[in-house]
């Protein structure tokens, strides 16, 4: 829309129209990207920068509340769990840090898919006033939750080195993780921000598939542990079946690389070798899928509010 | 935008329907259960092959009663709606006011505000900073730059809004009755913000219902009606139309038309469209257009009855319309039932907001109008000099005896629709003369002679 002065462009239309000019730039209506790359970044960061201004210095306490939950949760998680008949299994290294590492990271997904949900329905105000890049808004959602992310990770490394964990070169591995989790989540917040806008009853079917996702991604309890399934007859390896989420493959390689090499990789977690190729392509197609949906919608969003 | 260029805004053949589904909100559920039920909408065509195209400077006004598509065409070449035929051109940088302050936050301070509300119209962050102060300057907020916006009164709210919009810099500007907010004195402001846009030689399009607006700023102005551009040039010519529009019997019977070409193409249950679900803003003008014969009292003895009223204009002729400044008379058919005598004859009218403006009576002409037999049928007239000012007036015709008795009396009986030239700020158009009298050196006078 507010393109910078671009220069007249011949377009096939005018060109039947008017033979001998140029109409200008022609007005096609939103769209999910926007015609200038510049201002979808400027938009989708302002955004995100609001919202994060807005949690952190909403409260006088905000930095420590927005800690409180994760923390919490981990306080109740490993108190019981160290003293249950559980804990011998799950007794590995570092589990505190692995623990609340599981738990950030949740936090984070459930944050930034969970937000995404109601996105667009939240910012009828903007959608219906002004042009801009519809994708601006779940995108600026999953980059506040990053924000979030990356303070949460912070008593994560207290953990660790209070546990006796040092810095290590696969953490090198941990920005790459976070960044496949990003896009993951993405794709995840195009498809349930323009869904919800058509069916308002995403918001409690999500709900209930982010609390299945907390109890089967290996966050308390480890995966690979898990006895296998009797399906007919057939014996499914439900630690294999349950690595197939990206959620889940993430968390384990990110315990791998970045708590203690004795946690397993991704690979072997799944079973190994080719078939982490499963969650991976799960993930880049929820974000192709995610886009696609996003960009046929996003047309019609300012009209179905 | 070179003078020699594209013109700025070419809109050709723009067409826009919505779908307006009839349950509100579905869900998945009942898409998993039912996967090719179609849910039933309401089809609502809010623009029918609008075309026109705005010079380079050109302050252009877009007019139409509530419903008649100008925010959805707005909004079409702002690109948040996509259109469903047609082309639109732009040729230059475009920022849009369709409400001022979009995406304000209440609890965040100004700044954040304003530079958050630049990057959403357009701006560079960087661009954004570098005009911050002068946009706080303007707004004339210096001491509350960093006092959260929902401790801001509505003045001031309105101000930074108002200050952020136009150091955009847009070089075409699509305003919707933004102007529609905040006291007198900012209204003045903001006017003269207009002033100083124009001159600077921006392109505007300026979407509104004010008509003294329009004839104050607008170059040239389009009317839209059901949709349809129905006249396009000069504001001043253009604002009489819309007024004829807005009280004419035409323009009711249009509206039906339309709401019955509406329900063409769906399916066959009742439908309610209409085009006021396109929500403009409030509607000052239903109120004058409504039906005349709602609050019809008819009171009296029944020695005689009135049967009929109707206007005409100068020539005689029966008037749908009356154009302000002529002569014309409203008429009155009585057929009486019984033997009267001297029965008195008068017609009162009110205007839209129920002020008396006249009350004639026979009694001071013809008071002894003589003995009217039974069964007998008459007509009578009051003529007067038209000098009402534009709008829909309601007549209450009555007959009565000389004691004062009401034989027949029908309140708001008929109406009729004044149109006329100027703005409709006083009750009459008195006819008047102004001259200036220059005394020598003593400074100016002015005398007014009505």
């Amino acid at each position: 829309m507010s393109a910078p002065l671009a220069p007249p462009r011949e377009s096939v239309v005018a060109q039947d129209r008017v033979s001998t000019q140029s109409l200008g730039r022609p007005i096609k209506g939103p769209s999910a990207l926007g015609s200038d790359p510049k201002r979808l970044w400027h938009l989708t960061w302002a955004l995100a920068k609001t919202e994060f201004k807005l949690t952190f210095f909403g409260s006088a306490l905000g930095y420590l509340w927005q800690l409180m939950r994760p923390l919490l949760l981990f306080g109740v998680i490993y108190l019981v769990l160290s003293k249950s008949k559980l804990a011998a299994e799950n007794h590995r290294p570092y589990y505190g840090a692995a623990l609340l590492l599981g738990i950030v990271l949740f936090t984070f997904f459930s944050e930034a898919s969970g937000g995404a949900v109601s996105s667009l329905v939240n910012r009828e105000n903007l959608v219906r006033k002004i042009e801009f890049p519809r994708i601006a808004v779940p995108l600026s959602i999953v980059i506040t939750a990053l924000m979030n992310l990356t303070l949460n990770l912070i008593p994560v490394l207290i953990f660790l080195s209070a546990a006796g964990g040092s810095p290590h070169w696969s953490w090198l591995e941990m920005p790459l993780l976070a960044l496949m989790l990003a896009l993951f989540t993405a794709g995840l917040a195009m498809i349930l921000s323009v869904s919800y806008v058509s069916y308002r009853d995403v918001r409690p079917i999500w709900d209930v598939v982010l609390q299945m996702t907390f109890y089967a991604s290996g966050i308390f309890i480890a995966i690979a542990g898990l006895a296998p399934l009797n399906v007919f007859g057939v014996e499914v390896s439900l630690s294999h079946v349950l690595m197939a989420n990206p959620f889940a493959a993430i968390l384990e390689q990110a315990r791998h690389v970045f708590i203690d090499h004795s946690y397993p990789t991704a690979a072997s977690a799944i079973g190994g070798g080719w078939l982490v190729l499963i969650p991976v392509g799960i993930g880049i197609a929820t974000l192709v899928g995610g886009f696609v949906l996003f960009d046929r919608r996003a047309p019609k969003v300012a009209e179905q509010l | 935008m070179s003078e020699s260029g594209p013109p700025p805004v070419v809109v050709d053949g723009v067409h826009k329907r919505f779908e307006i589904p009839r349950e509100q909100v579905s869900t998945l559920k009942e898409k998993a259960l039912h996967p090719f039920r179609r849910s039933p909408t309401d089809l609502l065509q809010a623009l029918r092959g609008v075309s026109f195209s705005v010079p380079p400077g050109e302050f252009f006004g877009i007019v139409g009663r509530n419903g008649s598509g100008k925010s959805t065409l707005l909004k079409c070449l702002a690109g948040i709606y996509r259109v469903d035929a047609g082309e639109i051109y732009v040729n230059g940088r475009m920022s849009t006011f369709i409400e001022l302050g979009v995406g304000f936050n209440p609890d965040l301070p100004a700044r954040d505000n304003a530079m958050l509300n630049a990057t959403m119209l357009g701006l560079s962050p960087r661009e954004a900073r570098r005009r911050f102060d002068s946009v706080i300057e303007f707004a004339e907020l210096g001491d509350f730059v960093d006092l959260k916006i929902k401790n801001y009164s509505s003045g001031m709210l309105v101000r930074l809004a108002f200050s952020v919009m136009i150091h955009v810099d847009a070089e075409i500007l699509l305003i919707d009755e933004v102007l529609a907010v905040g006291d007198a004195a900012f209204q003045q402001k903001c006017f003269e913000e207009f002033e100083r846009i124009r001159r600077s030689g921006s392109t505007v399009l300026f979407v509104t219902h004010d008509m003294s607006a329009v004839q104050r700023f607008c170059d040239r102005a389009l009317l839209l009606e059901h949709g349809r551009v129905v006249e396009l040039g000069d504001p001043e010519h253009v604002g009489n139309r819309y007024l004829e529009l807005n009280f004419s019997q035409e323009a009711r019977e249009a509206e039906q038309l339309a709401a019955e070409t509406e329900r063409e193409g769906s399916d066959d249950e009742g439908k309610t469209t209409s085009m006021r679900r396109l929500g403009s803003t409030g509607a000052p003008i239903e109120a004058l257009a409504g039906s005349e014969t709602d609050d019809s009292v008819r009171e009296g003895t029944g020695e005689a009855e009135i049967l009929e009223l109707w206007f005409e204009n100068e020539n005689g002729a029966r008037a749908e319309l009356l154009a302000t400044g002529r002569r014309c008379a409203v008429a009155v058919r009585v057929r009486f039932d019984r033997d009267v005598q001297d029965p008195l004859f008068s017609v009162n009218l009110h205007n839209s907001h129920r002020d008396h403006l006249l009350s004639a009576s026979s009694l001071w002409s013809d008071s002894h109008s003589g003995l009217f037999a039974a069964g007998e049928e008459i007509v009578f007239r009051v003529f007067f000099e038209n000098v009402l000012a534009p709008d829909r007036y309601h007549a209450t015709p009555a007959v009565d005896t000389q004691g004062g008795a009401w034989i027949d009396r029908r309140e708001r009986m008929d109406s009729i629709v004044v149109t006329g030239t100027h703005g409709a700020e006083a009750l009459l158009e008195l006819p008047f003369d102004v001259t200036i009298e220059r005394r020598a050196r003593s400074g100016t006078a002015a005398e007014f002679t009505l």
